[in-house]
């Protein structure tokens, strides 16, 4: 492996973790507002969050390219503001890959949340707990599985995520190259070797993440 | 203690539960079928719910009131709450759960944790799980919890109803424990019987979101107010008669042709429904000289036993209800197909409107 090459594993991985990092609160925060409450405009929002999934992932590129560009709505008020720059750096990368693994999260802790007992939130808060102790202390632990799958399953999604961040942050190496985008990109160059090399990377970390997720159920089950 | 619940409409989706009722018993049991609307009651008290319309006073505290716009949250009423599936946190130690609740400013000693886990013989299962806990030692650990968040006033949602006769037994000793040991004001809902009268001072007849009666629970066994309660209550005889003359407090009421001599209603009423409780039925084989004034001559339908009595149907020109004990079943050798004496002593039969 070349030095760029582990520069792109590493920057891989990196933003796919951070992105779900990001992601986290909001989709929790969401994936609960949906499993709890009801609220006038909920079947929207709960459409919107399912479009990544079921839309071709550069046509989202595409959307967020032109809310993000410098003429874009968002992307101009941060260029003008705060002489912030998004498409083409690695900021869009990390755009891309949250957008497009959110949903996988919001969907799987929101079926995590739904399957929480209501009736233990209630007695916790009669015993004289916060919203948020309640949160924190009962719903969370109780729907940690489904929260850790979901988590996988986004961080999974980021790391193979290629349409959208083709669009917003282009193929530069050692700058906003992902291993989906390298991968590609040799093989158009015809540049074999390198492309199976990442290839093989890939498949490790497809395995280890499977294989973490397995363990973390397992483990669970056997605490449970 | 006195607990207000005024004004109280909650649509439900067979009905609506409206209540209007003040309790001031050590136990009230809130008393009525399956689907009576108790478990809401009991949501509404604690805050769980919202109703369209509740005004809910805990002796000086409003804890709600939606005219004026009041409403305590959940976690400041002070109120402990056992719901009928316990809700126990399954994620967390016994000890854990146990003081999930527990206010560490408090300093009744009445609600310390080592007094609290002794009464209800808990001190050995502390350590372990949930899930690792037999029926009997769940209900008591969900009490303790409760308890230890040292409330006001304690919600039980059918506390027995999950556990066999065997275990019941067992646990009702502990609950009464907690009502003289602790002191707490208990709203204890039910639909059996039995419990409703080892337990509780005051009751609430809940049927189909209405109260039906409400006061101490002799007067409500003993004089139910009408006879959908009667049934409730499990008055074994409930015929309708008609009341042919009152004099001198006496009603002589007749039901299928048979006279019988009962105390007059308060209300004056000519169609009733003649309530006997099966214990106030007495069997004799030879007719005697005695005070009471319905002597009825029965044949015997079936003998059936009921817990540690005996219920014998009879025909007394109308369908007459006796519980009796196993050794006078023996002594009187009855049998079915027997003739025999029913007596019913005149204030035991009671007359409600019809």
């Amino acid at each position: 492996m070349t030095a760029l090459e582990w520069q792109i594993v590493g920057f891989t991985v990196w933003v796919a973790a951070l992105s779900t990092v990001i992601i986290l609160p909001f989709g929790l925060a969401l994936a609960w507002l949906l499993a709890r409450a009801d609220w006038p405009g909920k079947s929207l929002v709960e459409t919107i969050v399912t479009l990544p999934l079921v839309m071709p992932p550069v046509a989202v590129g595409l959307i967020l390219l032109q809310v993000f560009g410098r003429h874009g709505a968002v992307g101009g008020f941060l260029h003008d503001h705060f002489n912030l720059d998004i498409i083409f750096t690695w900021r869009a990368v990390l755009l891309a890959l949250s957008v497009m693994s959110v949903p996988l999260l919001i969907r799987s802790a929101r079926v995590a949340f739904e399957e929480v007992n209501p009736r233990l939130e209630q007695i916790a808060r009669t015993l004289g707990a916060s919203g948020w102790r309640v949160f924190l202390t009962i719903t969370v632990p109780l729907a940690a599985r489904g929260i850790v799958a979901g988590m996988l399953l986004a961080f999974a999604r980021a790391l193979g995520e290629f349409g959208a961040t083709i669009m917003v942050a282009g193929y530069m190496p050692g700058k906003t190259a992902t291993i989906s985008l390298a991968i590609y990109e040799n093989v158009q160059l015809g540049q074999d070797a390198h492309a199976y090399r990442l290839l093989g990377v890939s498949v490790v970390l497809a395995f280890a993440a499977v294989w973490c997720s397995e363990f973390f159920l397992r483990r669970k089950k056997a605490t449970a | 203690m006195s607990l207000l619940l005024k004004n109280i409409l909650l649509p439900l989706a067979d009905f609506t539960l409206e209540v209007n009722v003040e309790m001031r018993g050590r136990v009230t049991a809130v008393f009525g079928p399956s689907g009576a609307g108790k478990t809401s009651l009991l949501d509404l008290i604690a805050g769980i719910r919202a109703a369209r319309s509740a005004c809910i006073q805990l002796d000086e505290t409003v804890l709600a009131d939606t005219a004026k716009k009041i409403s305590v949250p959940t976690r400041r009423r002070g109120i402990g709450y056992v719901p009928q599936d316990l809700a126990l946190f399954p994620h967390l130690s016994v000890r854990q759960n146990l003081l999930y609740g527990r206010n560490a400013r408090a300093t009744n000693p009445l609600f310390a944790f080592e007094h609290v886990t002794e009464v209800l013989e808990i001190r050995s299962v502390i350590s372990r799980g949930v899930t690792e806990l037999s029926g009997g030692e769940k209900q008591r650990v969900a009490l303790a919890r409760a308890l230890l968040a040292s409330p006001r006033l304690l919600l039980l949602d059918e506390p027995l109803a999950s556990l066999d006769v065997a275990l019941k037994g067992k646990i009702i000793p502990y609950l009464t424990r907690v009502r003289d040991e602790f002191k707490i004001p208990m709203l204890y809902v039910t639909h059996d019987r039995f419990e409703a009268r080892s337990l509780a001072d005051e009751m609430v007849v809940l049927v189909k979101g209405k109260v039906l009666q409400a006061g101490p629970v002799a007067d409500v066994f003993v004089r139910p107010a009408n006879a959908t309660v009667a049934k409730f209550v499990g008055v074994e005889t409930l015929q309708p008669g008609l009341i042919t003359n009152v004099n001198e407090g006496l009603a002589i009421v007749s039901v299928n042709n048979v006279t019988l001599t009962a105390l007059a209603p308060a209300a004056p009423a000519r169609a009733v429904f003649v309530c006997i409780r099966g214990e106030d039925v007495v069997l004799q084989r030879d007719v005697a000289v005695s005070s009471v004034r319905n002597r009825l001559p029965a044949h015997i339908l079936s003998i059936r036993p009921e817990g540690a009595l005996f219920r014998v149907e009879l025909d007394a020109g109308f369908p007459l209800f006796a519980l009796i004990t196993r050794p006078a079943c023996t002594e009187l050798g009855l049998r079915e197909g027997d003739s025999i004496t029913a007596l019913v002593k005149t204030p035991a039969i009671h007359l409600v409107p019809r």
